[in-house]
């Protein structure tokens, strides 16, 4: 059916034919019949890499096929939500072995993004966990890939933006739990300097991850709170908590109910937010343990938060530079709280050492902010850009809607191996995004 | 454990309502012509409820097979939901019989064929329930929806002379009108948000219907208004409308 989609940042928005499937025969057919197709999820990546003339809906795809108790591995279809695998494998003591910040994604768009979560350090992306996937090609060929079997298929579908072809089922190992809740510490740092040595301190921690304030200047420059966690133990829960110790969170959510006119958002009514967050922990130092879902998922909570930016939309810009880069996240914050152009969220996390071809992560600082659409916004972004490139670092696809494609070049050094894979596998461009085409992914 | 038949198990309806019940402890015995398309969701019920569910191959239009198809049954259903049809071009229909006769004969000789081995069953056990997904299209007949619309008010007026029927055998008959759904059949249709409902709407109408034993059951509470309003038209006023 034809209807308006965007991705979760509103920007950009057009008209697609979306199709649906139940059964393996009806996509069979569906691609047979669409040129020009993109595969889509949940629509939770920020930019356009899941939008296209037409787009094939997995949402409808989306039984579970078997679940290893034993053995911690999980096995469904790829328009599963993330938070419908949690409701059937927390209660039996596992849990996602990478999450992103929010739920409301499907183990496709998992893969197609290669998603990575505050555990990246110790675990990697959501890749390095997969057993194995069937990935339907441009062609209507279904090849089952791993690691071993079908490799550059495998290789090129994770974090490869659908492009090579639909994920249709994935195999992927759990990450063993005793309860569902998690034990946090939160550390206040009071600027840039500081909460990069509290990350190195902290490395031994499974999830790390900061929330920086990037409009402050001067000695408080790049405060933070860096949030750890540890999935607590049985012993390390109350009376109350034990006896529920695999319970799943109680469902609490709001709405955000309409769009923010635009001005709502400006630098002084973000500075009184990041003032507020930064002084609600009134000690340096703060312990306790929390349900999985506040400290995995904060902002699950509010339902069409995205709508707080306005219509017009907003861009996350998410980076990764080398941690010998430290210059240039400082570069870039200044430049940032110059322009007094900062968000709610910015956030700081440093990413392990990963070796693939196109998925994001790779050994350094990664920082993530939204910005509304506004004018001038994108020149200052390319701005941004070239002081990444400067450094060594890249940008990251799911959240992209406006990089140049030059810098997409500059950033993943083994593209052309990636273009070569996606050509062997979807030749003519049948499976295409409009950022496939922006990148010239798919288009010459 | 109680368990539920659901008959013509591929559908989005059907596949809602066997979760439905799968997630508040009853069996599920899934029945349809496609086997094979079940087995994803035999698999996703048994992960996510760890219930029974087995797969049972039926085809509403091979009459013949039904006795022995219900007969085979174990253990005997003590729900048994019907809920295949079928809605093909009523253009199309009108001039190819074979299209009309297929449209007929799923939703309502098929239904009719089993469901009275079916209620025999019930009749002869004292106990059992039958549940009829039936459409507002029943309600009235007319032109956009000629014979889609007369085979389900045929199917209609069958669950409730099956209601009359039954009432002494302690069988209640539950039929459920849902207006538009967005399902695989309507995909293409650009519905109006208010009046259509998920499947899953549907698929509680009908739980709640058979806990409550309800008779009448319009999914979206202003079905029940506006069909009262459409079978209301004078006759003369009514067949010179676009409806």
């Amino acid at each position: 059916m034809k209807k308006q989609i965007a991705n979760w940042g509103n920007y950009p928005a057009m008209e697609s034919d979306e199709k649906t499937f139940v059964f393996d025969d009806q996509l069979h057919k569906i691609i047979n019949e669409t040129s020009g197709f993109i595969p889509r999820g949940n629509g939770r990546c920020y930019g356009d890499a899941s939008l296209s003339e037409n787009t094939i809906s997995t949402l409808k795809y989306d039984k579970v096929l078997s679940f290893d108790i034993e053995n911690g591995v999980f096995e469904c279809q790829s328009g599963l939500t993330l938070d419908q695998v949690l409701e059937v494998i927390v209660p039996k003591g596992w849990f996602l072995p990478v999450t992103p910040g929010t739920k409301f994604i499907t183990v496709g768009g998992a893969i197609g993004s290669d998603v990575h979560g505050k555990n990246h350090h110790v675990d990697g992306s959501f890749s390095n966990h997969i057993v194995d996937m069937d990935v339907v090609l441009a062609n209507g060929d279904m090849i089952t890939c791993s690691p071993t079997q079908h490799a550059d298929l495998f290789e090129a579908t994770c974090g490869g933006m659908g492009l090579t072809g639909m994920v249709t089922r994935a195999r992927f190992r759990l990450k063993k739990i005793e309860s569902s809740y998690i034990a946090q510490k939160q550390i206040k740092a009071k600027n840039l300097e500081e909460v990069i040595r509290l990350f190195d301190e902290y490395k031994h921690y499974t999830y790390s991850v900061a929330w920086i304030d990037c409009l402050k200047k001067g000695k408080h420059f790049g405060r933070s709170i860096l949030i750890l966690g540890e999935h607590a133990k049985r012993e390390a829960l109350n009376n109350k908590q034990k006896k529920e110790a695999l319970q799943l969170p109680k469902k609490k959510q709001i709405t955000f109910p309409f769009n923010l006119p635009s001005w709502v958002l400006n630098s002084v009514t973000v500075k009184a937010f990041n003032l507020l967050y930064y002084s609600k922990n009134t000690k340096k130092e703060l312990n306790n343990i929390v349900s999985y879902e506040p400290f995995f998922y904060p902002l699950d909570a509010i339902l069409h938060w995205n709508r707080g930016y306005g219509k017009k939309g907003f861009v996350q810009y998410q980076f990764v530079l080398p941690l010998e880069a430290k210059q240039g996240l400082i570069e870039i914050l200044r430049r940032i709280s110059d322009k007094g152009l900062g968000s709610f969220l910015a956030v700081l996390k440093v990413f392990g050492r990963q070796d693939s071809i196109i998925s994001f992560p790779k050994e350094g600082f990664t920082l993530a902010l939204d910005f509304p659409v506004r004018s001038g916004l994108f020149e200052f972004l390319d701005e941004l850009d070239k002081v990444v490139l400067e450094y060594g670092g890249r940008l990251y696809m799911s959240k992209d809607a406006r990089m140049k494609p030059e810098v997409m070049v500059a950033g993943y050094p083994e593209l052309d191996k990636f273009k070569s894979i996606v050509k062997k596998y979807n030749p003519i461009g049948k499976i295409r995004s409009i950022q496939s085409d922006r990148l010239f992914l798919t288009k010459n | 454990m109680p368990t539920v038949l659901v008959l013509g198990a591929t559908s989005d309806i059907a596949m809602a309502i066997a979760k439905k019940f799968a997630a508040n402890h009853y069996a599920i015995q899934l029945a349809g012509r496609n086997t094979e398309q079940l087995k994803p969701l035999q698999s996703d019920i048994h992960v996510r409820y760890n219930i029974q569910c087995t797969i049972h191959s039926f085809d509403a239009l091979a009459f013949s097979s039904h006795k022995a198809f219900f007969g085979s049954l174990t253990p005997m259903p003590d729900i048994t939901v019907c809920v295949f049809g079928a809605m093909e071009n009523e253009d199309n229909a009108f001039d190819d019989f074979e299209s009309a006769h297929r449209m007929i004969d799923t939703n309502y000789t098929g239904a009719v064929s089993i469901l009275n081995i079916a209620a025999k069953y019930y009749s002869s056990q004292k106990q059992g329930l039958i549940v009829g997904i039936s459409s507002v299209a029943g309600e009235r007949g007319r032109q956009s929806k000629l014979i889609y619309g007369s085979a389900k008010a045929a199917f209609s007026a069958y669950l409730a002379g099956l209601r009359n029927k039954l009432f002494k055998d302690n069988i209640h008959v539950v039929s459920i009108k849902p207006g538009f759904v967005y399902t695989k059949m309507t995909e293409e249709l650009q519905l109006p948000k208010l009046l259509t409902a998920q499947p899953s709407e549907v698929a509680n109408a009908v739980y709640n219907a058979v806990q409550k034993k309800k008779n009448t059951v319009y999914v979206k509470w202003m079905w029940r208004w506006i069909m009262l309003i459409i079978r209301n038209i004078p006759e003369f006023q009514f067949k010179k409308m676009n409806l």
